[in-house]
């Protein structure tokens, strides 16, 4: 395989193209996989200053965020409801290790990938599932849907739609806080397709002139839709961050620990200096780009390296290596997930779609507003 | 009141809104150091310093999106595009963040921003810099659009697009900048969003029309008058919300109009304005509505192809006689 190729290709095509089917096996090599996962931290959470119940804390949300989506894609095959969903799979380690080392008021916004989200900064499974149900009861009242899962008041500015489109929002989070003195931090979510649009360009040059107190972070989960990172953007993504001579960090997204490791550290830094970070997190997602996704373009071997990495399980084996949880514990945890997200279902299905009348609200703020007619 | 020139009107107009409220700031290319491209913002970095007065790069989807976001969160932006041709860059902030933002998170955040600068064509400015974008956003639900003619209603107006909880764009001319206009110096006096006003009275013909190309209407009802004909002009003030009860009055008065509109012809405004009179005031009208607009071309340079391609003096009052069916 030659790097000088224009089109260079990797993945399931590569590892075809360079090495023919030799006993049936497949050839890989590092160049080939999807994202290369940095080193986990090696600190124990004792020294990350996480306790027991944290960790137990982080565990249920990550299984709430996995069984959310698992029984999502089940209603949304059943005919549930309609539109776009695209799930989180694999990736709840970020929102989870992120949501754990900020403060409470910290802002995060993000891309359509936004169900974890949600569920790790207080939309319940109830308001989310009726969200995806498109009912009156959902955490933006049917409005929005999948990709527009927000809860302002907790500070999680919502998932937006457009790739790129909400980075400049990100920035102007910060500038606001900056403006008012307020001692918060956005943090700026994104995935590796991102990267390319000139929006991130615009706002990182902005943020880092004007010190904004913002992270933008790259959950770059190997793929945008269905092109491979390393064919829709040259070198390495955190490489961006050196033309604007902004602070960087390459983190292990399938370990919750090393999310929040660095997450705390960044946060504490952004805080102390306000100056911007830009930040690659590696991850996987299990699932297709959204519900119509036949995935030809990655292979089984690959999807099964990474889901053996599960953060889910990881963080398990810590909490029963240390003894913090026994198994029974562990399944207690299962078990509840299981009745907070069928009852979240059955709570979708029993509340109502919105009013007719609710059509021409929310368009404006004003009480009685003039619509073209 | 005062005589002041357009510039400074709109600078009067931001002037008294940030000293009323600290959450306004203005933001944009040269509008600090250099005092504006076309000095609107003149003196104020010197009152309210460089926090609250901003120079951006040269990045319209970056700042005005920043601005979105500071909206969102709290603040009041006004954001100066050096023209609305440059806007174009920040479409997918103004289309797709700005109006939409409220409505899908389900009305959990509000955008009180004002997006202004000039706008349409302003002389041999070439193919990209002469567009006139009023309908392509009033297209969007969610958005006010505000094309002011002249100073005292530009200070109105823009007061009230500052004041306004969701997203503005405020829409001006380089060739208006300095035409001057009674003022009115009360810090109270707002102008509503959405209300046009009869500019001049007459039972003729009625000549509707919105923004710079007013006063080429003016000319032209000046000219017809020399005809015996006169005619009522009702200047929108606002494209959107669009104040056809002001039209409409006027037409039951006059019974016969042209739409006069700086833009291409394709779904503008005149084609607006025509059906809705078509619609809603069918039996007052005795002659199909006429409108007068720039051709389905873009700008030229040439002094003598611009001049063919703006809508001129003599355009205006043939289509008033058309209407009266006196050509």
């Amino acid at each position: 395989m030659t790097k000088e190729a224009i089109f260079t290709p990797v993945g399931k095509a590569a590892a075809e193209l360079a090495s023919p089917k030799q006993n049936g096996k497949k050839e890989t090599s590092l160049f080939e996989k999807a994202v290369d996962l940095p080193e986990p931290t090696t600190a124990t959470p004792a020294k990350l200053g996480l306790k027991k119940g944290q960790l137990l804390e982080m565990f249920e949300s990550m299984v709430l965020q996995r069984r959310f989506e698992e029984r999502a894609m089940q209603m949304y095959q059943k005919g549930k409801f309609g539109g776009f969903l695209h799930l989180y799979i694999g990736q709840e380690a970020v929102s989870t290790g992120t949501t754990a080392a900020l403060k409470d008021d910290d802002d995060i916004i993000t891309a359509y990938r936004d169900h974890g989200w949600g569920l790790v900064r207080g939309v319940s499974a109830r308001e989310g599932m009726a969200e995806l149900f498109g009912k009156a009861t959902g955490c933006s009242k049917g409005k929005g849907g999948s990709m527009h899962f927000a809860n302002v008041e907790e500070h999680y500015w919502g998932g937006y739609g457009i790739v790129g489109g909400h980075i400049p929002l990100g920035g102007g989070l910060a500038f606001a806080n900056k403006y008012k003195d307020l001692d918060r931090v956005t943090t700026c979510f994104m995935g590796d397709g991102a990267v390319d649009q000139g929006a991130l360009h615009e706002t990182m040059n902005m943020a880092q002139l004007w010190k904004l107190p913002i992270m933008f972070i790259v959950e770059n989960n190997g793929y945008a839709m269905g092109t491979a990172t390393r064919r829709h953007s040259t070198g390495e993504l955190w490489e961006r961050a050196l033309g604007y001579g902004m602070k960087h960090r390459v983190v292990n997204g399938m370990d919750v620990l090393s999310v929040y490791e660095a997450m705390k550290e960044m946060a504490a830094d952004v805080r102390k200096d306000s100056m911007p970070w830009f930040v690659e997190i590696r991850t996987y997602r299990y699932r297709g780009h959204s519900m119509s996704d036949p995935q030809k373009y990655r292979d089984k071997d690959e999807m099964e390296e990474f889901q053996s990495l599960d953060p889910i399980e990881r963080l398990k084996t810590v909490l029963l290596d240390k003894k913090m949880a026994t198994q029974k514990a562990i399944d207690t945890i299962y078990e509840k997930v299981e009745e907070e997200v069928m009852d979240a279902i059955e709570f979708a299905d029993n509340s109502p779609f919105p009013e007719e009348s609710a059509l021409y609200e929310d368009m404006f703020s004003e009480p009685n507003p003039v619509f073209h007619k | 009141m005062a005589e002041l020139q357009f510039r400074e009107a709109l600078r009067q107009a931001i002037d008294e809104e940030m000293a009323r409220d600290e959450n306004v700031f203005i933001m944009g290319e040269e509008v600090s150091e250099y005092n504006g491209a076309y000095k609107v913002t003149e003196g104020l970095l010197e009152t309210y310093g460089f926090k609250r007065v901003i120079d951006t790069p040269i990045a319209e989807l970056g700042f005005a999106g920043i601005g979105v976001g500071a909206a969102m969160n709290g603040l009041r932006p006004i954001i100066e595009f050096m023209t609305f041709n440059f806007a174009v860059l920040a479409a997918d902030q103004i289309i797709n963040h700005a109006s939409k933002a409220k409505y899908m998170l389900g009305g959990q955040v509000s955008v009180p921003i004002v997006f202004r600068g000039p706008n349409a064509s302003a002389g041999q400015l070439g193919a990209t810099h002469s567009v006139a974008y009023e309908s392509m956003y009033a297209h969007f639900p969610g958005i006010k659009v505000i094309n002011p003619s002249e100073p005292g209603d530009a200070k109105g107006l823009l007061k009230s697009a500052i004041r306004d909880n969701d997203t503005v764009l405020f829409m001006e001319s380089e060739q208006m900048y300095g035409l001057k206009g009674d003022v009115n110096e009360d810090p109270e006096h707002l102008i509503p969003i959405g209300k046009a006003a009869v500019k001049r009275e007459g039972s003729d013909v009625t000549l509707v029309t919105h923004g710079k190309i007013y006063h080429t209407v003016v000319k032209a009802a000046n000219e017809l008058a020399k005809d015996g004909i006169e005619a009522e002009i009702v200047d929108l003030r606002s494209v959107k919300p669009l104040d056809m009860d002001t039209v409409i009055a006027s037409i039951k008065k006059t019974h016969r109009c042209v739409v006069v509109d700086e833009a291409h012809p394709f779904a503008g405004t005149a084609a607006e304005v025509g059906y809705l009179l078509q619609r809603d005031a069918f039996d007052e009208l005795d002659a199909p509505v006429v409108r007068v607009t720039l051709p389905d071309v873009s700008a030229p340079f040439s002094k003598s192809l611009f001049d063919a391609w703006f809508p001129s003096v003599k355009d205006v009052v043939d289509g008033a006689k058309q209407v009266l069916y006196k050509s």
